[in-house]
């Protein structure tokens, strides 16, 4: 059996304001194993980006637990690398600048690393960039750069919140594929926050389906795709593909 | 190599212009021009103005001084003290303004630090900051004494809170999905200072520093009105207390002139800023 990368255990979350206690989450169960991209949709504002907090650290549950690879972490775990809807890029830093950031803050900017940043710069094509600015890319190599930076500290785990949603469609559909193929080349887990069904389906292996607040777990879907070399636009291709989307939408219960 | 290629880039760009471009940018510049020479004709205009208009005496330049008389007293000033009173002004000015913004942002960063802190002393900032500092003026002679200390002081009063609220408005309003990107490193308040907020900021810091060069003009010309041996506001009372008009409207022309040197140096400080700090596409 797989190794766990990650497990929610009875994770809950509460609320307080001056008119009352709001239950974002409740109860929410799942694992995700070594190697897999798992996906998380539900309704809006079921409190998708608070789990996705929570699991990398920078909220605490109120109740239950995280554990990355079957510990629990009292702070932001080296081993998550998170990425935000935007990239983020600061203007004023040029890519490389930008880029090696999280070294900076984790204090981890030795030669070794720098090295790694620049083999990720020339495997991906941003190396004739580098000493570029973030204003003279285009939004798919801007969101490259912010998930470079993110690679650079060496993550073991990805979250991505709504990390495409900035984009426009093209884009996006391109910048899935990328960032899909770059994850699973550096042999990464990830767990993938959108409120794009499609989305969901094309990029990970289970898809996990939050209720309406306060959200739990509803299902969990299976995705198989019997196709070799997988990527997100050829699993669009697939006769299976709607017939997840189905279920899921089935499952989310939407009413207009 | 990116100068070349720069140069590649506007030659190709040359080939490529059309006739109506071509047009396009000589009404551009022809606008410009015709802006500038109005802006100098009425300056010319007004001048030779209000010579002929004194000279045939509709006008009494014992109370209204003289253009030509204003050039006499400039000259004479500049054989005689001009240098010492500009240069007190001028070294006042800067003292107050460097100490303004220094103090200043340092408040700010303390404010921001503590949110709480910073929710504490709100309604104090707003109250001294709608007080008309220059009520201060005996208080701060008593304090500190009658000299050019009190002048830098006043100057530094009148600058000093609206430095403290821009800077600290600015450093609140920092993006905070950036902010949230730096945590997912986690960075400390220390790194998120430095390497975000700060940085996101100089813009609000050169606006500061533009309205805060003549924030401290005013002080200190308040001041000098106070309590002054030398200076471009002493030159003003003095003149105004022994009917010099002749005096008085030559130091507010060099007043004048000053302020907008010292303005256009804190643009041209800022240019030079952003262009090191990113040199642009």
């Amino acid at each position: 059996m797989a190794k766990k990368a990650l497990e929610l255990c009875n994770v809950k979350q509460k609320y307080q304001a001056p008119n009352g206690e709001i239950i974002a989450i409740e109860n929410v169960d799942f694992s995700v194993d070594e190697g897999e991209f798992v996906s998380i949709v539900g309704p809006s504002g079921c409190g998708k980006s608070t789990l996705l907090s929570i699991v990398s650290g920078l909220i605490k549950p109120t109740e239950g637990s995280v554990l990355i690879y079957g510990k629990k972490e009292d702070s932001m775990s080296p081993q998550i690398g998170y990425m935000l809807q935007k990239d983020n890029l600061l203007e004023w830093r040029s890519i490389y600048k930008n880029v090696i950031l999280g070294l900076e803050i984790r204090k981890m900017l030795t030669k070794e690393n720098e090295e790694y940043v620049n083999e990720l710069l020339k495997t991906y094509g941003l190396y004739e960039f580098k000493d570029k600015y973030p204003s003279q890319l285009s939004g798919g190599m801007r969101q490259r750069a912010a998930l470079i930076r993110t690679l650079a500290v060496k993550p073991k785990i990805l979250l991505l919140d709504e990390a495409f949603s900035a984009l426009d469609y093209q884009t996006r559909i391109a910048v899935t594929d990328d960032v899909y193929s770059i994850l699973k080349r550096e042999n990464k887990t990830a767990l993938i926050v959108t409120h794009d069904i499609p989305e969901s389906i094309s990029m990970s292996d289970r898809v996990v389906v939050l209720s309406k607040r306060p959200s739990t777990v509803r299902s969990i879907v299976d995705t198989h795709f019997d196709i070799e070399n997988r990527s997100p636009l050829k699993c669009r291709e697939q006769p299976q593909f709607s017939l997840y989307f189905n279920q899921i939408w089935r499952e989310l219960d939407v009413h207009v | 190599m990116s100068m070349y290629n720069k140069i590649k880039e506007t030659q190709q760009k040359k080939c490529n212009v059309s006739k109506e471009h071509i047009n396009y940018l000589k009404k551009l510049r022809q606008r410009k021009r015709m802006i500038v020479l109005i802006q100098i004709s009425i300056v010319v205009l007004l001048t030779v103005l209000w010579e002929a208009l004194a000279d045939v005496g509709v006008i009494d330049s014992f109370i209204m001084s003289q253009p030509s008389r204003i050039v006499n007293t400039f000259m004479n000033l500049s054989e005689n003290e001009l240098g010492l009173h500009l240069w007190v002004t001028c070294y006042e000015t800067i003292v107050g303004f460097l100490l303004g913004v220094a103090l200043g942002t340092l408040s700010a960063i303390i404010l921001w630090w503590s949110p709480i802190l910073s929710k504490i002393s709100e309604p104090f900032l707003v109250v001294l900051n709608s007080l008309p500092k220059i009520a201060l003026g005996p208080v701060i002679i008593i304090w500190v004494g009658a000299g050019t200390q009190a002048i830098i002081v006043m100057a530094l009063a009148i600058s000093l809170i609206v430095t403290i609220l821009e800077m600290l408005n600015g450093f609140i309003n920092t993006d905070t999905e950036t902010i949230k990107m730096a945590q997912t490193f986690n960075a400390n308040r220390m790194q998120i200072f430095t390497k975000i907020v700060f940085p996101s900021n100089i813009g609000t810091l050169f606006n500061s520093l533009k309205v805060n060069i003549g924030l401290s003009l005013v002080g200190v010309i308040a001041g000098e009105f106070l309590v002054s041996k030398a200076g471009l506001g002493y030159l003003i009372v003095y003149g105004g207390q022994v009917f010099k008009l002749d005096l008085v409207m030559t130091s507010v022309i060099i007043l004048a002139v000053v302020a907008a040197v010292m303005y256009q140096c804190v643009v041209i400080l800022e240019k030079l800023f952003t262009k090191t700090m990113k040199h642009s596409a």
